[in-house]
């Protein structure tokens, strides 16, 4: 495929994104960019979409009204249950999509880098399904935490690649999979699993996660007759915070954006104690975009850390930086305790065991019920069976 | 001394090593010694923590050399000390510039004797701010082409760069290889304007730096293999394998290609 780069200018969210990488890499990022862009508008591309998202991830997902969480909060709350797709995460929106427009581009082979390993999980059933040769980089730390979903990988085809440098954390594994694709994108679609990083990914992987928040408008609209007052969603690099916000940008709706607090906000030279790069981070370029991130103050990224391993990630997507800069995305937090009485709450109360990461979620509305006005979706993003041996051990700390 | 007037007297070899590594205090000596052994020009790396356009050796480095000390502040400190009569180069990713703020970097390079800057992760549509910081304190802003880079992009890049335009002989990351591509000399030969060709990524021998000079480079680069010779410790080796190189670039001047 040949498109015309004598200008890569990129898609900017005010002076957030952008396109900070390596020659060899603009490119196949700017053919990747003119792909999604003659696709999306494209009826056969969609048509192809929607059958998958309906018949093999299992949408629409329901918006549930969690009556007894409700009771417990003094508000009407609503779950949208992304822990009912396929795979057990919103993930597999992101990667059905992008793996249609790889297939599309004619490449044989995906790569990937997984934190929790939902992303990487995700890719590899898109892997199986549509016949690709799947890799998927994953830092050695994060391969210890979720040895089940290394096994799942597996078990559907994928090979997983441990990541031993820096931090051995999703980070690295980012930065692995940038060096494979800048040798390997004529045959390669790098399938980066969160709504930040350069353009095109921060839009690309938003709109595809936006069938949940086009999901939830509707199905909010049709039993309430009204919008919410407020949504909850984690953060981690921003994909299922952004695919619900997405269609409700333009509403009277809060939007609340809960990161990873973490151990709090301490930090030393090379690590902070925490994932919340909109509250605690500053302005630099981290995997291709201008965004916030946590860093030293000479520009060294530092190593972050939560409870949760897909939250644990030193920078956000420059759309999420961009809207909390307006003020239109509250940036809040819960720390792991916080996200941990979430996690049991919900499990208790609702008969539904949410990922950790989504946790952060119902942690943050237990905490701070007042912020959510008489009626609220929380996004709950995956659930919870891959963190069961991470609660344990952490509650016998 | 301008890398305008370095290039009077091509071919040239530039060596790059990781300032810092081993340790900061190591590193103006070896500037030094590459100098006397014939390097034309020192890159000096800057460490970063996340430096995605290398491979293993150079990421060790940077991981030796922060753990040694290096920060922004040490190496403008470590790159005045290194006093010698060639072009000294910044090499690093931009996150450390951009935290130090465009302006004040070009300012403290200038102000060190660094005369040039290679930011392998900023494309030219987003160097704006450097750009004219660079202007501003006649700092030379290097490009890089890679073998992907269509013609038309390939010429705005040629237009955008400043001092030598850096071609990248192979996709993928740094790193020490053994051969040269076809698409390398196909890239020197698409290179339409006068500016300077220098080409690096995976040269490590005497021979294949002879190869790109005789495929019409003005300069051949060389980095993961003297950092690697510098972890080792084998700094006498690394001045014989500089002093091989130069002669191979000198006697390969104007000679036909073999390969390319
Ligand atoms: C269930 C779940 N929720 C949320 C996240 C965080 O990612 P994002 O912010 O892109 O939604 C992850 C990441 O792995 C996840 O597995």
């Amino acid at each position: 495929m040949k498109c015309d780069t004598a200008n890569a200018a990129a898609v900017k969210f005010g002076k957030y994104g952008g396109l900070f990488v390596p020659e060899t890499l603009v490119q196949p990022i700017m053919e990747l960019a003119q792909a999604y862009e003659r696709l999306r508008s494209n009826d056969d591309f969609r048509d192809e979409l929607a059958g998958l998202l309906k018949n093999f991830a299992g949408r629409e997902t329901p918006l549930y009204h969690a009556r007894n969480l409700s009771r417990e909060l003094g508000c009407k709350i609503y779950l949208k249950r992304e822990d009912l797709v396929h795979g057990g995460a919103h993930k597999l929106n992101n990667t059905l999509g992008q793996a249609l427009v790889a297939k599309r581009m004619g490449k044989t082979r995906l790569i990937a880098e997984t934190g929790a390993g939902q992303h990487g999980v995700a890719t590899a059933i898109v892997g199986a399904n549509l016949g690709f040769e799947t890799q998927v980089y994953m830092g050695e730390v994060d391969i210890e935490r979720q040895k089940m979903n290394v096994y799942r990988m597996e078990l559907m085809g994928a090979e997983v690649i441990p990541v031993r440098s820096g931090s051995r954390t999703l980070k690295d594994a980012i930065n692995e999979a940038m060096r494979d694709w800048a040798a390997s994108f004529e045959h390669t679609h790098y399938l980066l699993g969160t709504a930040a990083g350069a353009h095109p990914y921060p839009s690309m992987v938003r709109d595809f996660q936006s069938v949940i928040g086009i999901e939830a408008r509707g199905q909010i609209l049709e039993v309430e007759g009204r919008l919410p007052d407020s949504i909850v969603a984690c953060v981690g690099g921003g994909s299922n915070a952004m695919g619900i916000f997405a269609p409700f940008l333009e509403d009277k709706v809060r939007l609340l954006a809960v990161e990873a607090g973490g151990r709090g906000p301490g930090k030393t030279d090379k690590t902070a104690d925490n994932g919340a790069s909109l509250g605690y981070g500053t302005d630099g370029i981290l995997h291709g975009a201008l965004t916030k991130i946590l860093q030293d103050p000479y520009g060294q990224i530092l190593e972050s850390y939560s409870v949760a391993a897909g939250l644990d990630y030193p920078g956000v997507g420059p759309e999420l930086a961009y809207l909390a800069e307006t003020g239109r995305v509250q940036p809040k937090m819960a720390d792991d305790k916080t996200a941990i009485l979430g996690f049991r709450a919900l499990s208790k109360l609702e008969g539904i065991i949410p990922a950790l990461e989504s946790a952060h979620a119902v942690g943050y509305a237990l905490s701070e019920p007042d912020a959510l006005g008489e009626m609220a979706i929380i996004n709950i993003s995956g659930r919870g069976d891959k963190d069961l041996a991470t609660v344990m051990d952490y509650e016998n700390l | 001394m301008k890398i305008s007037e370095a290039f009077l007297n091509k071919p040239l070899l530039i060596v790059y090593i990781c300032a810092g590594d081993p340790t900061p205090e190591a590193t103006p000596d070896l500037v030094r010694r590459l100098v006397a052994a014939g390097a034309d020009i020192v890159e000096l790396g800057l460490p970063h923590s996340d430096p995605i356009a290398d491979g293993p050796t150079i990421q060790a480095a940077a991981q030796r050399a922060i753990a040694a000390g290096m920060n922004t502040d040490v190496y403008f400190d470590v790159a005045a000390q290194a006093d010698v009569d060639v072009p000294k180069i910044f090499m690093g990713y931009y996150n450390m510039v951009y935290a130090r703020g465009p302006d004040k970097f070009a300012e403290d390079c200038a102000k060190s004797g660094i005369c040039g800057m290679i930011v392998p992760d900023l494309p030219p549509e987003e160097a704006g701010p450097l750009h004219d910081a660079c202007k501003r304190h006649g700092v030379d802003l290097i490009f890089l082409a890679a073998p992907n880079t269509p013609d038309s992009r390939l010429s705005m890049i040629e237009k955008e760069t400043s001092g030598f335009l850096y071609l990248v002989a192979r996709t993928g990351v740094t790193g020490a290889k053994s051969d040269v591509l076809q698409s390398t000399g196909d890239l020197i030969a698409r290179v339409s304007s006068d500016v300077p060709r220098a080409v690096g990524f995976g040269i490590s021998t005497p021979e294949q730096a002879a190869e790109v000079i005789r495929a019409g480079a003005d300069a051949a680069i060389v980095g993961s293999v003297c950092v690697d010779l510098i972890a080792r410790g084998e700094v006498e080796r690394l001045e014989e394998l500089v002093r091989e190189m130069k002669d191979a670039i000198v006697k390969a001047k104007g000679k036909a290609p073999i390969v390319c």
